[in-house]
């Protein structure tokens, strides 16, 4: 019988923390500028200098720590983290050892967040939580450059603050791992504390991988694959992975422990350096620096600027406000448009009705626009105010696009246009009553049809009577006005 | 015309009346400098054109206006070489100024010249450096005492009037207790350490040599104070050192700790300093025994602590950013390797290599936190004694200067030279040597230095102390024969 295997995976999650300046000098943060101009004696690493914390990013490595559920410990300190490499200025970073800013917590996995071809698949929508053994803030290294004999360092990136959010062996599957990349990068775009751009690598993740036969409790040999900087590279490096452990698996041999790399082109892993090559790091408590004290104010910093996490804002929406599960999913992923949304939803009736007005007319006209929602002509309150004249009955949704498409032109309020244009349904009675005697009268056939029960004959006589009120009927008044007339007074003709 | 150069407080009052001009003090040390530097090498780079155009925009209304100060190759002076003694900085010139720098400055006083020290402050001879020994101006043939050697022996013999050292181990006070000058540790935090380039980094401290103990206090005034820049810098008020020098010793109360008369020491620094003991006490003042039993740790757990931190502080020196590179290397690899076997100096590689092995893994708990442990315990033993005394009176070290080359290949030896500073800055605080007697060697005389420790942040009594002792005692007018 062949043996199932099951993968056990864990992430280690570099991250840029997003402050002005960099981690330990006042050199200002930033990507794309010429080598080495953010640089300073303090990030070049010259002889007598010394770092200072940044206080920032201290706190936002703590709002991240609370926003994942994690524990946060009243003293933490940073430490000494000792090898050699060109691209560190000190030959040794300083990073945080046994007691990092955050332990714990975790992140939920929610159905949006796995890779659209695995949406409907069970482990999507079982909102597994991943679980974190820690997060801690430590100083980026800077970048090489190799050319054919010599090689080019840029210090920019040196120095700046870097959380490194480190998963357990708790990820099961390659769309897991996707699902847990996207969901954090989400929750960390929006808390603000990194901009988390993958491509300016301000998110880079590295991947703990072993398989085990399904059922087995000890943990298979693992390898690492380092320094992966996109998500959807992450599942194919994974799924590769996998596949080559377990067919040297099943083949009878051996998995060495080694740090690998992805080629993404190939879509290939292949050995780094194996385990005996593996550092001493030496770490010990940086005398430079004094230990952190978390409960002088830097919790309470930390707490005022917490915010509603993605998941639970989309849960909110379905629960309390009735907007459907993939609407709301869309929402919540977005803090200018969840603002948006609870802007024009507030006091609202119907807010499903804004939602969806918002996700489809109020986004393609953006789109179409090439305008950013902060550029939107549209107010809040005046989408509301036009579902609102739409659920009233004062105009049809024909309308409505009209008037949405005035609104977004001029930014005019939709009652106004609605006044100036003429447009509003005509909802008196007799006015109707007036143009269905007339329909009635011109068409004896389909008035027969409607005599005999035949739906599709109601909807052409009322058809007839928006053509004559040149749209501006209420149709379904229109169509209750006829059927009434048909069916209650037998002597019309 | 001959200057007052061994006194800040007269080269000032000369400055205000007019008499002379700041680059006239500048060119009266140059001309020390030239003469006898060639015997002394305590000077390793000089820019008197430099310092003389500073000293032409010195403002002499400030407290230290227009007074030169001799500076340890190991603080940063933006566009000045700083080679730490070390082959391995050669060519390597500073791109900003330390704070103690910028604070000297602030006080109008002029960093003049780079003194001679052991390599990265390794050393307690001065013969760790890159430079060559410096000597004793009080016998050539002998040592200056280290790591600040230079700076001792410009200050002692005539060729600077105050200079800045550090202190690790002591580095300042031994080599003042050499050369029979005024050397000063602040307690840790006192003096910013943003500049200084790091040996042990929490152990390291600036401060002054002086002629004289007003003078140590006017530069550790100056130099003193929080640093934004460095955070182990503590925030709390700078007292007028020079103002609370007057008061003498009645009614202090000294501590004399039995651990630090020891077997082996040499009879005449034993003699000095019980002299000096009982002299304080026909002052006025009172004397009691104390004892500080984990002083015999001291040594030990330092040589754990501080060569676990500079094998970290010392990794940068790697020939890629600054400094010697090694020529043609093969690779990365190659480049560190045969730069940093080229650049330093044996005592140096010694230190990173017990740095090394006391951090690795599974050696980390039994060397490195334990030491800590016993840091621990040294500074308990000081805070206890301080509750029953305002100072703590010791030999600063255990013989007077050694001859050059006496101890180079004996590295415990001279380990064991620093017996009675380490504890302090194991403790983290502060501690002055001056002169209190001479030992007669071989038809020369060679001062010996009296240490008196202080309270964390108690460097105001033990200024009083010593200035009160050195009011009253002739050593400190002793000048060297050159």
């Amino acid at each position: 019988m062949k043996t199932d295997y099951e993968p056990v995976i864990g992430l280690e999650v570099h991250c840029q923390v997003r402050t002005r300046s960099k981690m330990f000098c006042g050199c200002r943060t930033g990507f794309g500028e010429s080598p080495n101009a953010l640089t300073c004696p303090v990030c070049l690493g010259h002889p007598g200098v010394l770092p200072v914390p940044n206080r920032e990013a201290i706190v936002r490595t703590i709002q991240t720590g609370l926003l994942l559920g994690c524990q946060i410990d009243e003293y933490c300190k940073f430490d000494r983290k000792n090898y050699f490499y060109p691209d560190m200025p000190k030959n040794y970073q300083i990073s945080q050892y046994d007691m990092p800013l955050c332990r714990g917590g975790g992140v939920t996995l929610d159905r949006f967040s796995f890779p659209k071809d695995a949406q409907d698949s069970p482990e999507a929508s079982a909102r597994k939580r991943v679980h974190l053994t820690r997060i801690h803030l430590e100083e980026d290294v800077a970048k090489s450059t190799h050319f054919d004999t010599t090689s080019g360092i840029d210090f920019n990136r040196a120095g700046t603050p870097l959380m490194e959010i480190v998963t357990e062996a708790d990820i099961a599957s390659p769309e897991e791992a996707f699902a847990f990349l996207t969901a954090l990068r989400l929750i960390l775009v929006q808390a603000g504390v990194s901009d988390a751009d993958m491509e300016k690598g301000q998110l880079r993740c590295d991947c703990n991988v072993s398989v085990r036969p399904r059922g087995q409790k000890a943990f298979g040999t693992k390898c690492e694959i380092k320094n992966m900087n996109s998500i959807s590279g992450v599942r194919r490096a994974l799924a590769y992975e996998i596949a080559r452990q377990i067919e040297v698996v099943s083949a009878g041999g051996r998995i060495t422990q080694e740090t690998r790399r992805w080629d993404d082109d190939i879509g290939q892993t292949s050995t780094m350096r194996s385990k005996e090559e593996a550092h001493d790091y030496r770490y010990f408590p940086d005398p430079d620096l004094m230990p952190i004290r978390t409960t002088d104010g830097l919790l309470e910093e930390a707490r005022a600027r917490l915010i509603e996490l993605p998941g639970a804002r989309a849960d909110r929406y379905t629960r309390d406000l009735g907007v459907t599960e993939y609407d709301a999913s869309v929402l919540a992923s977005d803090p200018h448009l969840a603002r948006f949304f609870e802007a024009a939803a507030s006091g609202a009736s119907n807010p499903k009705g804004i939602a969806n007005f918002l996700l489809n007319d109020l986004l393609s006209a953006l789109a179409s626009s090439e305008k950013a929602l902060s550029e939107c002509p549209v107010q809040p309150a005046d989408l509301r105010e036009l579902v609102g004249l739409i659920d009233a009955g004062r105009i049809n949704s024909k309308q409505a696009k009209e008037v949405f498409r005035e609104m977004f032109e001029t930014g005019a309020a939709p009652a106004a246009i609605v006044r100036a244009k003429g447009l509003e349904q005509v909802s008196d009675t007799g006015a109707i009553e007036a143009l269905a005697r007339q329909v009635i009268g011109a068409h004896p056939g389909p008035v027969q049809d409607v005599r005999d029960g035949k739906a599709s004959a109601l909807n052409f006589l009322t058809g007839q009577v928006m053509k004559l009120s040149k749209g501006k009927a209420n149709p379904k008044l229109a169509s209750e006005i006829i059927a009434r007339m048909i069916k209650g007074d037998p002597l019309v003709r | 015309m001959s200057l007052p150069l061994e006194s800040v407080a007269a080269l000032r009052a000369q400055l205000r009346a007019g008499e002379i001009r700041p680059r006239d003090i500048v060119a009266a040390i140059r001309e020390r400098v030239e003469a006898h530097n060639p015997a002394l090498n305590a000077y390793v780079h000089t820019d008197w054109d430099a310092a003389c155009a500073e000293a032409d925009r010195a403002d002499i209304a400030l407290p230290l206006g227009g007074i030169p100060v001799a500076i340890k190759d190991v603080i940063a002076v933006r566009g000045q070489p700083c080679t730490c003694g070390s082959g391995i900085l050669q060519g390597h010139r500073s791109i900003y100024d330390a704070t103690v720098i910028r604070k000297l400055r602030g006080a109008g006083a002029i960093p003049a010249g780079r003194v001679n020290m052991d390599e990265f402050a390794m050393g307690s001879s001065n013969e760790n450096s890159y430079y060559g020994p410096c000597r004793n101006p009080w016998d050539t043939s002998r040592a200056p005492g280290g790591s600040s050697g230079g700076s001792a022996a410009a200050v002692a013999g005539g060729l600077a009037v105050v200079a800045l050292g550090s202190d690790t181990g002591g580095s300042i006070r031994q080599p003042a207790s050499f050369c029979g000058c005024v050397g000063l540790k602040p307690t840790y935090g006192r003096v910013s350490r943003f500049g200084l380039v790091a040996f042990a980094s929490s152990l390291d401290q600036i401060g002054p040599l002086a002629h004289n103990v007003e003078d140590a206090a006017l530069i550790l005034g100056a130099i003193s104070g929080h640093d934004p820049s460095d955070c182990t810098s503590v925030d709390r008020p700078v007292p007028d050192f020079a103002a609370s020098l007057e008061g003498g010793v009645k009614g202090l109360k000294f501590g004399v700790p039995k651990e630090y008369f020891i077997p082996g020491m040499d009879p005449a620094v034993e003699r000095a300093v019980r002299g000096a003991i009982d002299h304080l006490a026909r002052e006025g003042a009172e004397i009691i025994d104390i004892s500080l039993p984990h002083t015999e740790y001291a040594i030990a757990s330092y040589y754990i602590i501080a060569p676990a931190e500079a094998s970290s502080n010392l990794a940068r020196f790697d020939g890629v950013r600054y400094g010697h590179r090694a020529k043609d290397p093969a690779d990365v690899i190659d480049c560190y390797a045969r730069t940093r076997r080229e650049g330093f100096g044996s005592e140096v590689k010694r230190r990173i290599l017990l740095g090394t092995y006391v951090l690795s893994s599974g050696y980390y708990d039994a060397y490195y936190l334990r030491a800590q442990k016993v840091r621990t315990l040294i500074r308990r033993d000081f805070d206890r004694a301080f509750a029953s005394c305002d100072a703590i009176l010791t030999p600063t070290a255990p013989s007077p200067a050694f001859r050059l080359g006496e101890k180079l290949d004996d590295p415990i030896s001279m380990y064991l030279g620093d017996v009675f500073t380490i504890a302090v800055n194991m403790a983290g605080t502060c501690g002055i040597s001056v002169p209190c007697g001479f030992a007669d060697e071989g038809g020369g005389r060679l001062p010996i230095g009296l240490q008196i420790i202080g309270r964390p942040f108690g460097e105001s009594t033990i200024l009083r102390a010593a200035h009160h002792y050195e009011r009253t005692t002739p050593w400190h007018r002793e000048r060297p024969p050159i």
